[in-house]
């Protein structure tokens, strides 16, 4: 239906134009107003109250940018932007893991499928839900990561949530493995859509498996891949859920990222004006960081099978 | 053409409904009750699922004080923590606060009693209250001379142990704190880990530094040092910070206890991997009453007063404090009402909570008269003869300072900060208020 007022547009005369201006109008209303409401207005307030020395239950006082100042100098917030960067190296990095195994799984291999959905598996259960798994397995005295060690003779395994200096990285496992099951779906299926016809024959003229992947797969998937760039990105930098529910942000700040940061201020510090702030850097920096990312994976030429 | 009509209108209505429910949310103002009648809204946090026989107390006081009194019915919303810690913020910041709700003390107030939210209750408490708290809890619902709370619970902290574990490696519980050590040696030695602890929520390990400060300066060094009328400089403060990591160092606590909430530290100690745990007496029905702990296990736990140090400190100073306390909303439209219902419901709650919640109240207990697990009975008396009980710091401290001390605990227990970087954090933190 909306195919067809739009087709209307360039035909029809200039008054139906109009009327379909209107038509047009209604239809993104509902989608606009929910979006203002639940989205941009809260964005814009955020800022607002980033600019007040607020507790969140009594008056505000305005005071300029005194948060905002704050919050560049807060050694603080900057280990914990590091953290979140650090996670969005990993989760860069880890997508070519995926791809990897999305290439082996689109290529036709026994049980493709099965194994397809098995990755899936996480990305169904509720971050909740991994994190508590998360948190036995990791358990120093009892969990099965350190049975294992022990067993293997390991006398004095690490206690992984518990040491400043590998609890970030024992936590990014899970949120690398939680999403993987997403990528490798997202993957699969543009992998899916390259004409049998081209890779036939590449494969006639003598092209090995391992050519084809990467000069032929490869090219025609570059949108894709530049997009699940951004997503991981812009996914890690904001990232939350996990590192609340595991260590949330500890011990003493080793494994807190910019999010659990703002979390902490605004709701146990009571300190929402500053919570407000440090959310409106959080997002400056990831348009920032989403801009140069995707101005350094743009590809001119547009792919026509 | 037909097609695209039938589009606009029923887009244009769907606009329309989408206005009228925005509409319909924010008009649906609560109608007042008939001519008569008052209704008191009352807002508590013990969910029937999670919290049963608190949730059946409450049930039972509401129905006795609507029977004595008629023409007041109690319009009652339930939530757990979390939600109603989130719920009231927001209620708060809409004027729209339940007439009486539950608040915990000092900190958490603070910010309610600036934006004058709360009525101040010290007339309801020397009218109807007076002497019926145990010393030292309506206090902690104090702020700048009035009192904006009615405490409902009483905490104290002791140092559980498991009987059994030490009789069957043949140790003697420890009453010093240098028996303590010998008792962590002698456990390591047989390859268990001696204390459970949990130490990812911090507050816990805020438990050994309070009782070890209390042991070695007295009952109002860390006080003083709070309230800046002393310092966290001051040497029984700092010393008390290196008795930490001496236990640390010696192994005391149980593998990676940083990375561990108090949950798993808790189920740790319940199922016999650790034989000692420092906690409150929220966990007193785990101990007596629980049906669903086994009958042996709570047998075989005693409690002990937290040990001297060096030979110092009084064993009868506690550290704890009172949990949730009843306000009264300063906007509400019933306001005497609802402060007979909270006076009422304080005195019913100290009644009953013990014997049919295992809830100690704020108030005092005649221990005698009640059908009551030995433990409870020993507490109880432990109670009366409490020389001071020392609020909880991150209770008793502003929610900032409170957040620098939970992760100085952190750093402190896990070796990452000295004794004196560790007092020098919070005088920091405590100098900038």
């Amino acid at each position: 239906m909306s195919l067809s007022i739009f087709q209307n547009m360039g035909l029809n005369a200039m008054n139906k134009v109009m009327s379909n201006k209107l038509h047009i109008a209604l239809y993104i209303a509902p989608a606009l107003l929910l979006v203002s409401v639940l989205v941009f207005i809260p964005l814009i307030l955020s800022g607002y109250y980033g600019l007040m020395d607020w507790d969140g239950i009594g008056a505000k006082t305005f005071i300029g940018l005194e948060n905002y100042i704050t919050g560049i100098q807060d050694s603080k917030f900057w280990d914990s932007a590091l953290h979140s960067f650090l996670l969005a190296v990993f989760s860069t990095l880890s997508l070519a893991i995926y791809l990897a195994v999305s290439i082996i799984l689109a290529s036709k291999i026994k049980g493709a499928d099965l194994l397809r959905k098995i990755y899936l598996i996480p990305m169904l259960l509720s971050s909740v839900a991994i994190a508590q798994l998360w948190i036995k397995v990791y358990n120093p005295s009892s969990g099965i990561l350190n049975t294992f060690l022990r067993s293997i003779g390991i006398e004095e395994p690490p206690n992984w949530l518990a040491d400043p200096t590998i609890v970030l990285f024992a936590i990014f496992i899970p949120i690398l493995w939680q999403y993987a099951g997403f990528y490798i779906l997202i993957y699969y299926a543009a992998l899916k859509n390259i004409p049998e016809s081209l890779i036939e024959a590449a494969r006639i003229d003598g092209a090995t498996p391992f050519q084809i992947a990467t000069r032929i797969k490869l090219p025609l998937i570059k949108e894709v891949v530049s997009v699940t760039i951004v997503l991981a990105i812009v996914g890690s930098l904001k990232y939350f859920d996990l590192i609340y529910v595991m260590t949330a942000g500890g011990p003493n700040g080793a494994s807190e990222v910019m999010a659990s940061y703002m979390y902490k201020l605004a709701f146990n510090s009571y300190n929402f004006g500053y919570g407000s702030a440090i959310g409106f850097l959080l997002l400056i920096i990831t348009m920032i960081v989403t801009v140069i990312v995707r101005k350094l994976t743009a590809t001119k030429e547009r792919i026509e099978y | 053409m037909g097609g695209k009509k039938t589009l606009t209108v029923l887009s244009s209505a769907l606009a329309a409904s989408l206005l009228l429910t925005a509409c319909s949310g924010s008009g649906s103002e609560d109608a007042s009750s008939a001519s008569g009648e008052t209704e008191v809204k009352f807002m508590h946090l013990w969910p029937e699922g999670s919290s049963k026989k608190h949730y059946d107390v409450v049930n039972e006081i509401i129905a006795e004080y609507e029977a004595e009194n008629e023409g007041v019915t109690i319009d009652l919303e339930v939530l757990s923590n979390e939600q109603y810690k989130d719920k009231l913020r927001v209620l708060s910041t809409s004027g729209d606060l339940p007439d009486v709700g539950m608040t915990w003390a000092a900190g958490f107030l603070e910010p309610y009693v600036g934006g004058n939210m709360f009525a101040p209750l010290d007339d309801v408490i020397e009218e109807e209250l007076s002497d019926a708290f145990v010393p030292g809890t309506a206090e902690a619902y104090a702020l700048d001379g009035a009192t904006y709370g009615l405490p409902l619970e009483l905490n104290i902290v002791s140092l559980y142990y498991n009987n059994a574990m030490f009789e069957e490696y043949g140790i003697t519980p420890p009453e010093t704190y240098e028996e303590l050590l010998e008792v962590v040696d002698a456990f390591n030695e047989e390859g268990i880990q001696p204390i459970a602890l949990g130490n990812r929520d911090a507050w816990t390990g805020s438990l050994w530094y309070m009782y070890l400060a209390d042991r070695l300066g007295g009952a109002d060094t860390l006080n003083k040092a709070i309230d800046r009328s002393g310092s966290f400089e001051d040497p029984a403060l700092v010393e008390a910070a290196a008795k930490v990591q001496e236990l640390v160092d010696r192994d005391a606590f149980v593998n990676g206890f940083n990375g561990l909430a108090d949950e798993e530290a808790k189920s740790m100690f319940m199922s016999e991997q650790a034989p000692m745990y420092l906690i409150a007496t929220w966990d007193l029905p785990n101990y007596t009453t629980n049906e669903s702990v086994p009958q042996e296990f709570r047998d075989s736990v005693d409690y002990m007063n937290f040990p001297t140090v060096d030979g110092e400190g009084d064993t009868n100073s506690f550290v704890g404090g009172p949990g949730v306390g009843l306000f009264v909303a300063e906007e509400s439209e019933v306001k005497e009402e609802a402060k007979d219902f909270a006076a009422y419901f304080v005195k019913a709650w100290g009644e009953q909570a013990v014997e049919k919640a295992g809830v100690i109240p704020a108030t005092k207990v005649d221990a005698a008269s009640l059908d009551l697990p030995q433990m409870y009975i020993d507490i109880l008396d432990e109670l009366n003869n409490a020389s001071n009980i020392t609020l909880f710091a991150d209770v008793q401290m502003s929610p900032d300072t409170a957040q620098v001390h939970l992760d100085s605990i952190q750093a402190l227990f896990g070796n990452e900060m000295t004794p004196e970087e560790f007092a020098k954090a919070h005088e920091d933190a405590l100098s900038k208020e």
